[in-house]
């Protein structure tokens, strides 16, 4: 791939610049100038208007594999204590999508000690296939012995799409997976659709902390690997169909683990959970004090809401840790946002952005909270909170 | 034994905006920094080599403004920094920058005594890109065991035992023998400021600046032509629904507010 700028036409406006997120091109002499930041995308050729950028997406000069050897969507399992993690089902939905659409089967591949008499269950989730590597050691989790079962397998049967959660645990296998086989790999997608005449998979996700979406594709290597970001995708509806059951023993050797686990300290999961939580009500630096939070608490409280807050909320000692929602805290997608006092810094966007109601109440109108809010109030916290705990005492004891 | 702290230069996220009126990206006079968990694997490294005899070498892909961070982790303490420079390096994804990142590591490596005799550590992953990829893909590169996540390290005699943090039930304390990548949560430790003697003497050190020519890489592997995935499109998500200000007194707004609440079907 090669990007061009026909000099003749260059006007040194400058769009190219201010559309490229990767400061991939530069304005220098009154000409653009392609930087070794370019990625490529693509942003520049649309923004400029006079046509002067080429990007020559000719094939790249690699080894062509045969992409139509490989056949078939899996989605890789996830578990802890014997419960397969959510996310497993969600892409079984969203991969059985993706499997009709091809035209091929939908397999759930599984590594794990205890799973026979679960299969059954797992075939109500609408797998054509499930594939069970069975080990007494694959009750707890080892990188090494993932990649090592699943190359074997994914060599043997070559499937063309793999899904996998965008957990820790995904995220720590499926990358070196993916290295071994010189497969692309795209993390955390929120979006994944078929480019039907190339059979591509079209696989979007946040970047620049939620601020952009980029959509990636792999055209020239298969398998296509994604890891894709828990609660994004519905689980499918259970039904009976046919599911054929593979079982396979895995021969592993203690000499092979590299990697030891000496010992397991278990935790309380901390009872708060923002992640579920139907409203939120959240206070920023905007709330003043320690002292003035307590009306934030309570219009939590009148909605049965959780509480929430951003970073500094935290740093200041105002609130607990577990309590911060954005990009070093809690990702949350509640019915209903109400932030309080909060300025909307990208780190605390990123974390709840995808809220279904955002209500922004601040005194600053050029806040960027108000960019993402559907309802604003501009006003004083301490003014406007109060007056908003009477309205929905008398609202809600009305129904 | 050397360690090699990889680290990336990425622009301050908290400064980029979105330009509501034009929908594009206001990147204007955003500074770049160090990424913020790639100052906790380097706080680690030197963690590490106070205590035992041990070099700690950054290293970093990128073009030549990226020299800026390892500037700064020459002035809070690091050994050696190595630059990755090259036209024909730009364009790469994940699995070509773990291939360059490794050659440097290798070609580093060549010299020592003892070329097992290494750890690398990583920031669990990169606030602009967020895949957190690179870290498995050069342990798989350089065949050594990874662990990813970690938020409490030690090392003795090539003995390494860490916790890692998968899922808030479970600390998992974990052991692997050297040479290892780590890659660091925040939680790990709290990065130094750099000391005005270290930024002095910062000015002094050299960051050797390999090419291309210099790693000798398969060239199918690296920059655009080493990456397997492609960025197809780069969008501004859209935003979901209109934005209403509520107008009025105090009290209208506030009434405003829940009669729109209550029409939406949220209360």
């Amino acid at each position: 791939m090669s990007i061009f700028i026909n000099d003749e036409l260059c006007t040194g406006c400058g769009s190219c610049t201010e559309t490229c997120p990767f400061v991939g091109i530069e304005i220098i002499d009154n000409k653009a100038v392609i930087t070794e930041n370019c990625n490529f995308c693509g942003a520049c050729l649309d923004a400029c208007p006079v046509d002067a950028i080429l990007i020559e997406k000719k094939e790249f000069e690699v080894e062509k594999i045969d992409l139509s050897e490989y056949r078939g969507v899996w989605v890789i399992a996830e578990h802890y204590k014997n419960i397969v993690h959510p996310v497993v089902f969600q892409l079984l939905g969203k991969g059985g999508d993706l499997a009709k659409e091809l035209e091929v089967n939908l397999t759930l591949v599984i590594l794990g000690a205890n799973f026979d008499e679960r299969l059954e269950e797992f075939s109500l989730h609408g797998p054509d296939e499930i594939i069970y590597i069975k080990s007494p050691i694959l009750k707890n989790y080892y990188s090494d012995l993932y990649v090592q079962a699943l190359i074997e397998l994914i060599n043997e049967n070559k499937p063309e799409i793999i899904l996998i959660g965008a957990t820790p645990t995904g995220r720590d296998f499926a990358p070196r997976i993916a290295k071994r086989l010189n497969a692309g790999l795209t993390a955390d997608c929120t979006g994944l659709e078929i480019d039907q005449t190339t059979r591509n998979l079209l696989q979007t996700r946040p970047t620049f902390g939620g601020t952009l979406m980029a959509t990636i594709r792999t055209p020239n290597s298969r398998p296509q690997m994604a890891t894709v970001r828990p609660g994004i995708f519905n689980s499918p509806e259970r039904s009976k169909g046919k599911t054929r059951i593979r079982k396979i023993d895995f021969n592993f050797k203690e000499k092979d683990l590299v990697t030891k686990i000496v010992r397991v300290i278990e935790r309380k999961k901390n009872s708060i959970n923002l992640e579920d939580a139907e409203i939120i009500v959240s206070g920023g630096r905007g709330v003043g004090s320690k002292e003035n939070f307590k009306i934030i608490e309570e219009l939590a409280e009148v909605l049965g809401a959780e509480l929430g807050g951003s970073r500094v909320t935290v740093e200041l000692g105002w609130l607990d840790q577990d309590r911060q929602i954005g990009q070093t805290g809690k990702t949350v997608s509640p019915k209903l946002y109400i932030a309080c006092g909060i300025s909307g810094a990208i780190q605390h966007l990123a974390g709840m952005q995808n809220s279904e109601i955002i209500v922004a109440i601040n005194k600053d109108r050029n806040a960027p909270i108000f960019n993402v809010a559907h309802y604003g109030i501009i006003g004083e916290i301490d003014e406007i909170v109060p007056l908003l705990i009477e309205a929905l005492k008398k609202e809600l004891n009305q129904d | 034994m050397k360690i090699f702290v990889c680290i990336k230069q990425v622009p301050g996220v908290s400064e980029v905006r979105i330009d509501p009126q034009t929908n594009s990206l206001v990147r204007e006079g955003i500074p770049s920094v160090t990424n913020p968990f790639d100052k906790n694997a380097i706080e680690l490294a030197l963690t590490i080599k106070e205590e035992q005899n041990a070099e700690v070498i950054a290293i970093s892909m990128g073009p030549p403004q990226a020299k800026e961070v390892l500037r700064e982790a020459l002035a809070m303490g690091v050994d050696r920094a190595f630059l990755l420079s090259d036209k024909a390096f730009a364009g790469a994804d994940t699995l070509a920058t773990s291939y360059t990142l490794a050659l440097a590591i290798k070609r580093i490596l060549k010299g020592s005594k003892d070329k097992t005799n290494y750890l690398v550590i990583v920031g669990a992953q990169a606030i602009d890109g967020d895949t957190g990829q690179v870290g498995p893909e050069l342990a798989e590169e350089l065949n050594i065991p990874q662990i990813t996540y970690v938020q409490k390290f030690e090392l003795k005699e090539k003995i390494i035992l860490v916790e890692r943090i998968f899922r808030e039930e479970e600390i998992v304390i974990i052991e692997t023998r050297v040479p290892a990548l780590i890659s660091v949560l925040k939680e790990i430790n709290t990065p130094r400021n750099p000391p005005m003697s270290g930024i002095v003497k910062a000015y002094k050190k050299e960051i050797k600046v390999l090419n291309a020519e210099e790693l000798k890489p398969d060239k199918r592997k690296i920059g655009r032509h080493g990456s397997m995935t492609e960025v197809w499109k780069i969008f501004v998500p859209e935003r979901k629904g209109e934005q209403i200000i509520l107008e009025g007194t105090n009290e209208e707004k506030v009434q405003e507010l829940c009669r729109n609440l209550k029409n939406d079907k949220i209360l």
